[in-house]
Parts: structure tokens; C-alpha cells; sequence
């Protein structure tokens, strides 16, 4: 079970297509050590920190909860659990803001902290490289674990490859290209057997055979402890580390997928299609605590930086899932009055942040306090010359300006064509545009309006058929009740004819009477064939009662007329 | 402190367009430089009277469209047309001549179609060929390189204002028109010889501009301004502010092409004397890598230059005018869409490359 | 001389007697080989209006108003659909985009659904027979509730009900339907575009 480790560097000419070098500015913050954020007074935890649906609280307000304890429980196949990252009492369920472009509320779980930090017992799974993948990805759902990348995909349903496609190699991401972001970094640097664990545990879990780890070559230091744990370690997978040359946005899935493999994820497809997976550091950490250590996902590195915040303050904290940004801003001692833009995540894809008062989540891996110098307010969009630059820097070689040009015109289906829902809205076209122009905002609004416009139209679809099905019952109905009105007429008015017919047969042996008696037999029987041919086009209502009626009158009527003929002989 | 809404990325790269501009002007400064130098302060007088009029009658329609009229002023566009377009007109024109051309390039040819951005000819050379078709005997004066003609009137800066103002020159011997200084360019006299049946030689012995520099039919004040551009060409490829794929498609068409037909038929002129005369190396940096009007996808721009280089030869081999740049980028600009829709790139995840004009 | 010329003549005519066979084969045989397939225009229409099935154009339904824009009526009346679909219809038919008429009712800004306050219900089903797809559910002398996934917005059932306990609630943004705003271009402002008439 003893692997051997192999490392691999890329040089510049092993690039990806496109990618630009924004500054780095790391040195912010990777050059403090990791240290534990405060335990907050109120803790603010959003149920729907993860992809898909929105977890259930199992707990009531006024409850006392231990850290650790679960405190929501997904729903359905794709979501994740909530736990308490601290002791204390629910204060409140309710609508409270959370970090998100929109700066939409919903719901959250307010947990007053009672300041013990009081936890459950928590249950590692001993031997776990001798259990079963289902035992390991049991621990990891329960544990609440999603990407801790950005996405936020729950981990425990992308490790479970039976439910995608077999995986053969995992891929541990730790390329980190954001500018600022360090996060993953410091992690590895004091953090990197328990990393390479619980990535070997990712591969176990997973049904992999193999782990390739991609990192830019702007983190000496995290390399040089990987490499040193990397040939200390008993490894119980062959592992491969690669040195990727620094270019952004090389850390994105799709990318980092290409550079380390040579592969491209099919259009609309998942890198499970080409036999891989792909996680990242911090989730790999939090896999080795909820395995080795039984608990679940309540804490988080996060990258506290930017002028804003005090040179000594500025570096990775291990920050409790839920606390407020205003009090961890608080504590580091924010220059309020120089700070300009707050964003969650990096500069390139990060979002800025419009209430002091929503929480660090799962996926926040970053803070940025920017001053106005710093990352000045952007210069008024002015209109496009087509110069081409972005199409040179698009990693997903698409065209960003004919892009912006069809979103403009809002031509849904050129948008398509160009291959819109291919940009990973990596912001490298709006980076180097000359014109200042919000490209990736004129793709994420041209993605919401098509989402929108399909979403539209299928409701419409399915309100045609629910509209057509109800009309084609009720004129069923019509029909129907018009058939049987029929036939009761028939049943009526035959009886009556009929008698008198017998008794004028006998009676009288009249020709003409004879004649008329035959044809109105004859019409009877034929309305009722009509009524029913009606009844069976329009409904699949039971006529048979109907068809045997008819019958009767069919040989009604073909006795009047061998009677008339017979009597027309006679005479 | 303001917390709003923001869309990513929120970092930029400090290149703007109108710094684009700027280099761009600063990159034709050599050239101009060289072009007044041999032909005389006529060259610098159209250069700053174009400049004018360009940034006044850009004023004139944003006022009247009710655009913000400094906002876009300052993006600098107006002033490279204005740069491109007196660059192409001979040192002696009339001061209506340069209103004519660049008023039209400007109004017509930029902002009726809606501004930057959205013109889909070169502006510049739509009124270059505008002035060409409608003045052919102005826009073909040009004066003798100052190395052959030694230092006339027309050269001077009194000269050239006089020329500018009056179209002629006040002498001892009374007024002078502007044929009394003018010859004709290189490209002119390969014309007008092969359509006399002239060899080379008597060609040459009859324009003194020729012949210079022999064996390679260049004159020298072609020869240097064109390097000149050649060099404020680079100095933009190196700043990335073009890429490399139009110029070098468009020279390697036109060599190739030249090459060909001078191993069959000398009098057409050598390879290098279509490299260097008329306005080929300005064409090739600094006309057909306008990037409104140019094909955008790299491949679409090998084609774009290809095409233009190809054009450029024929019509000024059989054409009727001497020089052909102007009509070879506007025939192209007119192709430049379609082209793009034949030469989208393979994106990320897709097997092969969606082309053709169904997206539309 | 005579014979020459007539022959002449009746071998030019033979030439375009066959060229004419031979064309005429080749368009007919590629109107059937070619052929596309269209869907009739009716369906086209009815593929645009929005199917809330209101009736607020007059007609009982998208599928009769479609009908009757096929035969001439205007385009402009309905009102859920809004100016986009009348955009849509006249890109379609190949006429004037009208402004919708106001006779019909107005679009409303936000997408609505019909709302039971089920305390309220005395199970009529008056609103299930009004509904024009079938998206309220209940039983005679028992709650009805609207399934809201399934609902138009189209107001049918508000009229019948009598003891008007149907409210039309706006649909309000969520995290999953928000979108971004499409940014406001450069310096671009309607009010500042200067109208081109037809002269």
C-alpha cells in the first residue's frame, strides 16, 4: 500500500489558452501565520450556504445547541446540513441578509453564544482507509461538508460516483489563482498532512485510484511542504504533484482539468464524463476533521485582507461558520473610513458585499477591505472598437465581444450559438478591456435572461397541454352526454313506432304505410349510428351498451323493409 | 462608505482607449516626422488642419445626437482618422481639399453609422477614397522628395501655407500653381511607363525621383518614411497594442504576390519596391489593423490581411488609380463580418468549431 | 432558304421546349426534395402568446386569439404577454410593433398567482371551473388550494368566487430567480436618441 510521490514541473510554455497576470498581491497576507478568529456573540447561520435545496432546521427558537450539533438537515438529494459552530441558544428562525449579489434575504438560524463553546462528542471513524467509500461518504454528508472552493457543491453527493460516472484519478486543487486569496496556501503550509489525508480519504471515498495535485508556482513555500510530507507520508495512493506556471485563471475547474491532464470537460458535461474529480483544499481538509476527528464542517480558513485593515491584522483566520463580518471586522480594527469596497472572494470573481451584518459562510474564502487607490472605482463603460483583446485572453476560447454584442441586441439564440453558457465569467475580457466595459455583467445578465426565457416557455408549454387536456375533457363530456341524450331518444321513440308498426302489419297490408314504417326505422337506426361515431371520435367512453342498441335497430329496420317489399309483392 | 453593488472583476488593467490612441498617434510621430522632412512643411500643415476639423465636426454631430461631447472627444478616435487620412494626402493640397475628406470620413463615415464602434468602414480611407475618386489630380500632386528636387519654395514653410491657402505659390516670376512643383510618386511612374510601354530605364531617365536607390526602383523618401512606419508598427506590435496576424498576412501577400509576377515580368515593379512605396507600411500597422473595422478572430484576421495584400497588388498593377490601399481595406471591410462568422475559434469542451452565418 | 431558317427555327424552339422540360423537372423536383417543413402559422402565433389562457383579448384562450391574428385581428391585446410578445408577433408576421391597447387591461410589472385564503373557502368550486388549466384543486364542500407552479396569473377565478377569498399575489424575487441587471452601456440614454421617421 506504500506509494511513491512524483513531482513534475511546467514551464511557461504549458499554459492554458488565454489567462492574463493581474497583480498578485498575496503578500498581504500570506506572510502572518494562521490564527483562530473570536468566538462572535451571534452567530448567523444561512441554510442554503450549499447548491441546491434549502436545509430544514430541526431545532426550535429558545433550544439550547452544543458546537457541533446539527442544527439543519438537508433536503433532498443536493443540499447539506447545518451545524452550530458554537454552544448557545437559538434566538431566532427567520429572514435575515446574507452575503449575495442580490442582497436577498433568507432564512437563517440566530444562535446567541453562551461564551462556553461547549461541544458534542464528537465520533471518528477509526481505520477509515479499511472501510467501505459508503461508511466514508456517510461521515462526510453528515458532516455538512460542500466545496469550500466557492462553488459550494455538497461534497459528499459529487464524491459519489455511482451516482455520476466511475472516477479513476482525483485531482486536489491547491492552484489558488485569484489574486489576494492565500487561504490555501497558509493551509498548506502548517496544515499539509492532514490535507494529503483527507485527500487520500477524498479517494477512497470516491472509488479513485490515483490523486494529481496542480499548484502555482508562486507558493514556494506550500511546495516545499507538500514535497517534504509528500515523501514522509505513508501514501496509499500514487500521487503526483504538478507545478503550474502562475497564470490566472488557471485554478478553475475546467482549466486546471486541461493543464494537468491535457483533457477538455465536454460542453454541458462534468469532469466525472473524462473520469476525474476535483476538490479543493479546504474541503479536503474538512473531510480529514469530519473522518478522523468526527467534526462536522463549523469552521473555515478565510483570507482576511486588503488596505483597509491594519497591516498586522491582514492574514488567514480560522473563522467559526456563521460569525458576522462586522464583528470580525470589528476585531481586526477596520480603517472604516478608508474602506471603499468589500468584497467576498478574489477581485476577479468575488462579489461586493452592500450589509455589514451578513455572516462568513461555508464558501467564503475571502475578505477584501480595498481602499479607493487600491482597487480603484472603475472608469465609466465606454463603447467597444473591437479591438479583440478579450477574445486573446478567454481561457474558454470563446468570443467575448461578439458575445457582448448579441447580449446587447438580446439575440438569445446567436448567444447560444457562441457558446455563452461556456464562460465560466472568469473576468479575464473585462480585466484587459480598453472601454471599461462590465463584460462578465452582460453575460451573467444574458445567462439569467435565457434561464428565464427557457423557464417561460415551458411553463407556457405545459399551460397549453394542462389547456388543451381540459377543453378536449369538457367537450368529451358534451359529447358523451349529447350520445346518451341520443340514444334515450331512440330508446323512446322506438318503442312507440314499433308497436304501432306490428299492429298495423298485421292489421293493414298496406304498401305505402309499410314504406314509411321502413323509413323511419331506417332513419332511426341511422342517427344513432351517427351519435355513435360521434361519441367514439370525440371520447373512449364506454359505448357498447350504445352498439348493441344500434344492432337492434339495424334488424328493426330490415325487417320493415322485407315486410314492405314482401307486401309490395303481394299487391 | 459606501457598500453597493458592484460587478466583478474589480481589478483592471490600467490600458484605456484613449491611451490606446495616444500610442497610436505617438507611433505614426516617426513617420510624419520622415514624410515632412522630404516632402515639407505641407505634411504637418494637413496633419494639424485635419486634426481640427476632425475634432470639430466630431463635436458638431455629438452635439447634435446630444451625446456627451468631452467624454467622447477624449477617447482620441477622431485624432487618428484625422493622422491616417492627411498622412495619405500629398503635401500641396488646398486647405478644402483635407475639410472635404475629413469632414466625410467623420460625419458619413463614423458618426452616421453611430460612432466608434460601430462604423463598419476605416473611416480614413473611406475619405481618402472619397478624395481620390473625386479629385484624382489633386490627390496624385505630390512633391519631389527633397533629396532630388533640392530645396524648392514648395517645401518651405512659407511655401506650403501659401499652397495650403491659394493652391499657388507667389514668386519673382508671378503666381505658380502647384503643377509647377509636383512629380510624380513611384508608384506613378510605374504606372504611367507601363502604360506607355516604357522599360524600366527609360522610366527612369525620365523621373529623376526613380532610380535613387537602384536595382530596387525605391525613392528615398518612400523608402524612409515607410521604414518609419514600419518601425512605429513594431513599437505597437510590442505593446500589444495590434497582433501580428494582419500585418504579417497582408506584407507576406503582397511580397509573394509581387515576387511572382517580377520573376515573369519585371517592369511590374520588385517585391521591395511594393514593400516600400506608397502606403504599404502604413496600411499594414496602422490602416488595416483598425480594429473596428477588421475582422476580429485570429484566423479571420490572416484571411482580412491576406486578402487586402492580394487586392492592393491587383489593383495597383491593373488598376486605374496608383495606389491601392484604400480600396483593398475597404473591400475588405465589407467582407470582415462574414469572414468572422466563417473563422469562429473551437471554444473549451467543443469538439469542433461552430461556423457559418446560421447564427445569426 | 426558307427550309434552312425554319429548321433553325424549329431546332431553337426544340431547344427550349427541352431546356423548359428539363428546369421545370429540376424546380419541381427540388420543391419536393427541399421542401420545408413549417409549422402552420396559427401554431407559430400560438407558440408566442404566453398561455395564460385569461381571455383578456377576447377570445376564450391563446389558441382562438392565434387563430384570429392569422385572420387579420391586431396583434396588440394581450396584455400578460406584454410588448415583448407583441415584438415577437410582428417580427413573425412581419408588421408594425404596436403598443399594447390599454382596452385590453395593462402588463402587469411582476409575474402574479392566484392565492386561496383557505379559512375563507366554502368549496364551490366555482374557481375550478373557471380555471382555464386545471391548476386549483379541491372538492365540492371541501378547501380548495391553487397549485402555484401550475397557475397563470390569468384572474379567471377571482370573479366567481363568492365570498371573494382569491387574492392575486405577486411572485417576488428569490436567490434562484434573481438575476443580474443588464448593465446601461456607454452613455446610453433613450430619452437622448433622436427618433428616424419614415420620409
Amino acid at each position: 500500500m506504500n506509494h511513491q510521490a512524483t513531482f513534475t514541473k511546467r514551464n511557461s510554455q504549458q499554459q492554458l489558452p488565454g489567462g492574463i497576470h493581474p497583480p498578485e498581491r498575496k503578500t498581504l497576507s500570506n506572510v502572518a501565520k494562521l490564527r483562530q478568529a473570536p468566538i462572535p456573540n451571534q452567530l448567523v447561520l444561512p441554510l442554503n450556504q450549499h447548491l441546491g435545496s434549502v436545509a430544514k432546521p430541526i431545532v426550535t427558537v429558545g433550544q439550547k445547541v452544543l458546537k457541533g450539533q446539527q442544527i439543519a438537515a438537508a433536503q433532498g438529494r443536493i443540499s447539506a446540513n447545518v451545524h452550530a459552530s458554537t454552544s448557545g441558544t437559538v434566538l431566532d428562525i427567520g429572514l435575515y441578509a446574507i452575503a449575495h449579489p442580490s442582497n436577498l434575504p433568507t432564512t437563517c438560524i440566530i444562535i446567541q453564544s453562551d461564551g462556553q463553546d461547549k461541544a458534542i462528542d464528537y465520533n471518528p471513524i477509526a481505520d477509515p482507509f479499511n472501510q467501505t467509500p459508503e461508511t466514508l461518504r456517510t461521515a462526510i454528508e453528515t458532516a455538512g461538508i460542500i466545496g469550500l472552493g466557492g462553488a459550494g457543491f455538497p461534497s459528499a453527493h459529487k464524491t459519489n460516483t455511482q451516482a455520476h460516472k466511475p472516477v479513476h484519478t482525483l485531482l486536489l486543487n491547491a492552484v489558488e489563482c485569484e489574486p489576494y486569496i492565500t487561504a490555501d496556501d497558509i493551509s498548506l503550509r502548517e496544515r499539509n498532512r492532514e490535507i494529503i489525508t483527507g485527500c487520500q480519504l477524498l479517494c477512497r471515498a470516491s472509488g479513485a485510484t490515483s490523486i494529481k495535485i496542480g499548484i502555482e508556482d508562486n507558493k514556494p513555500e506550500a511546495i516545499a511542504a507538500l514535497e517534504h510530507s509528500l515523501t514522509q507520508e505513508i501514501l496509499h495512493y500514487p500521487v503526483e504533484l504538478t507545478v503550474v506556471p502562475t497564470q490566472y485563471p488557471s485554478g478553475g475547474e475546467k482549466q486546471l482539468i486541461q493543464l494537468l491532464t491535457g483533457l477538455e470537460v465536454p460542453a454541458k458535461g462534468l469532469p466525472t464524463d473524462l473520469g476525474l474529480l476535483c476538490h479543493n483544499v479546504g474541503t479536503a481538509y474538512a473531510v480529514y476533521r469530519a473522518i478522523e476527528l468526527g467534526e462536522p464542517l463549523i469552521t473555515r480558513v478565510t483570507t482576511l485582507t486588503g488596505e483597509a485593515l491594519p497591516a498586522q491584522a491582514r492574514g488567514n483566520y480560522e473563522v467559526r461558520i456563521g460569525t458576522p463580518i462586522k464583528d470580525l471586522l470589528t476585531t481586526l480594527q477596520t480603517h472604516w473610513q478608508n474602506l471603499n469596497r468589500l468584497i467576498m472572494g478574489g477581485p476577479m470573481m468575488g462579489f461586493t458585499l452592500q450589509n455589514l451584518n451578513v455572516p462568513v459562510v461555508k464558501t467564503t474564502n475571502c475578505l477584501i477591505a480595498a481602499t479607493q487607490t487600491e482597487l480603484p472605482t472603475s472608469e465609466p463603460e465606454q463603447t467597444c472598437i473591437r479591438c479583440g483583446h478579450c477574445a486573446e485572453v478567454c481561457p474558454a476560447s470563446l468570443l467575448p465581444q461578439q458575445l457582448y454584442w448579441h447580449t446587447k441586441a438580446e439575440n438569445h439564440q446567436a448567444l447560444v450559438q457562441h457558446n455563452l453558457f461556456d464562460c465560466i465569467e472568469c473576468g479575464a475580457c473585462a480585466y484587459v478591456c480598453p472601454s471599461h466595459i462590465p463584460l462578465v455583467q452582460y453575460y451573467r445578465f444574458a445567462k439569467g435572461e435565457i434561464r428565464q426565457h427557457q423557464a417561460e416557455t415551458t411553463k407556457s408549454n405545459r399551460a397549453r397541454q394542462r389547456f388543451e387536456a381540459r377543453t378536449a375533457r369538457i367537450e368529451q363530456a358534451k359529447a358523451q352526454r349529447e350520445a346518451q341524450r341520443a340514444a334515450h331518444r331512440k330508446k323512446v321513440s322506438d318503442q312507440r313506432p314499433s308497436a304501432k308498426a306490428q299492429t298495423s302489419i298485421e292489421t293493414i297490408n298496406d304498401p305505402e304505410a309499410l314504406k314509411n314504417a321502413f323509413l323511419k326505422a331506417q332513419k332511426t337506426w341511422l342517427d344513432a349510428q351517427k351519435a355513435l361515431e360521434y361519441s367514439q371520435k370525440n371520447s373512449p367512453a364506454d359505448t357498447s351498451k350504445l352498439e348493441v342498441k344500434i344492432e337492434k335497430l339495424k334488424t328493426k329496420a330490415e325487417q320493415a323493409k322485407t315486410q314492405w317489399e314482401q307486401a309490395k309483392g303481394s299487391n | 462608505m459606501p457598500l453597493m453593488q458592484l460587478t466583478s472583476p474589480h481589478t483592471k488593467n490600467n490600458v484605456s482607449t484613449q491611451k490606446m490612441m495616444l500610442e497610436v498617434i505617438g507611433a505614426t510621430l516617426l513617420g510624419a516626422g520622415i514624410l515632412t522632412y522630404h516632402f515639407g512643411w505641407g505634411i504637418l500643415i494637413n496633419v494639424l488642419w485635419a486634426s481640427l476639423v476632425a475634432l470639430g465636426c466630431e463635436a458638431l454631430v455629438l452635439k447634435i445626437r446630444r451625446k456627451p461631447i468631452s467624454f467622447y472627444l477624449r477617447d482620441g478616435s477622431a485624432l487618428v482618422t484625422a493622422l491616417l487620412l492627411a498622412l495619405a494626402i500629398p503635401p500641396t493640397a488646398p486647405w478644402w481639399l483635407t475639410l472635404v475628406g475629413t469632414a466625410f470620413a467623420i460625419i458619413i463615415a463614423k458618426q452616421l453609422y453611430g460612432g466608434l464602434g460601430y462604423n463598419p468602414f476605416n473611416p480614413a480611407m473611406a475619405g481618402y477614397a472619397l478624395l481620390l475618386i473625386s479629385y484624382p489630380v489633386e490627390m496624385t500632386s505630390w512633391l519631389p522628395p527633397r533629396s532630388i528636387a533640392e530645396h524648392t519654395q514648395a517645401h518651405s514653410l512659407q511655401g506650403a501655407l501659401q499652397l495650403f491657402w491659394s493652391g499657388a505659390i507667389s514668386t519673382q516670376t508671378g503666381l505658380k500653381t502647384v503643377d509647377a512643383f509636383t512629380s510624380a510618386t513611384t508608384l506613378d511612374t510605374l504606372k504611367t511607363a507601363r502604360t506607355l510601354s516604357l522599360t524600366l530605364e527609360e522610366a527612369t531617365a525620365q523621373n529623376p525621383v526613380l532610380g535613387s536607390l537602384s536595382g530596387w526602383m525605391v525613392a528615398p523618401g518612400w523608402f524612409w518614411s515607410n521604414l518609419a512606419f514600419l518601425t512605429g508598427g513594431l513599437y505597437l506590435l510590442k505593446r500589444k497594442h495590434i497582433t501580428w496576424h494582419i500585418p504579417l498576412s497582408f506584407l507576406s501577400a503582397l511580397t509573394v504576390t509581387a515576387s511572382i509576377a517580377y520573376y515573369f515580368k519585371p517592369t511590374l515593379g520588385s517585391p521591395i519596391f511594393h514593400l516600400f512605396s506608397g502606403a504599404t507600411m502604413l496600411c499594414a500597422f496602422f490602416i488595416a489593423t483598425d480594429p473596428v473595422s477588421a475582422a476580429t478572430s485570429q484566423q479571420g484576421k490572416l484571411i482580412y490581411g491576406t486578402g487586402i495584400g492580394l487586392l492592393t497588388y491587383i489593383i495597383r498593377t491593373f488598376g486605374g488609380y496608383p495606389d491601392a490601399v484604400a480600396f483593398a481595406v475597404l473591400l475588405l471591410n465589407l467582407a470582415a463580418p462574414t469572414i468572422d462568422y466563417y473563422t469562429q475559434p473551437r471554444s473549451y469542451g467543443h469538439k469542433k468549431a461552430k461556423k457559418g452565418l446560421h447564427s445569426l | 432558304m426558307i427550309e434552312t431558317s425554319i429548321t433553325a427555327s424549329l431546332i431553337a424552339i426544340a431547344i427550349l421546349v427541352a431546356l423548359t422540360v428539363i428546369l421545370g423537372g429540376l424546380l419541381g423536383f427540388a420543391s419536393i426534395r427541399f421542401k420545408v417543413d413549417e409549422d402552420p402559422i396559427v401554431d407559430q402565433i400560438n407558440a408566442i402568446l404566453p398561455q395564460t389562457q385569461c381571455g383578456q383579448c377576447g377570445h376564450p384562450g391563446c389558441r382562438p386569439y392565434a387563430e384570429a391574428i392569422a385572420n387579420g385581428e391586431a396583434i396588440n391585446h394581450c396584455p400578460p404577454g406584454g410588448q415583448q410578445t407583441i415584438n415577437e408577433l410582428a417580427d413573425l408576421l412581419n408588421c408594425e410593433p404596436l403598443p399594447l391597447d390599454a382596452e385590453h387591461g395593462v402588463e402587469s410589472e411582476l409575474p402574479k398567482v392566484a392565492v386561496i385564503r383557505e379559512a375563507e373557502c366554502i368549496g364551490c368550486t366555482k374557481c375550478i371551473q373557471a380555471c382555464p388549466v386545471d391548476a386549483i384543486l379541491g372538492a365540492a364542500k371541501q378547501m380548495h388550494t391553487v397549485i402555484a407552479d401550475e397557475c397563470t396569473g390569468c384572474d379567471l377565478c377571482v370573479e366567481p368566487c363568492p365570498v371573494d377569498c382569491i387574492d392575486m399575489v405577486s411572485v417576488n424575487k428569490t436567490l434562484q430567480t434573481w438575476q443580474w441587471n443588464k448593465p446601461c452601456g456607454a452613455t446610453q440614454n433613450t430619452e437622448h436618441l433622436i427618433a428616424v421617421r419614415n420620409l
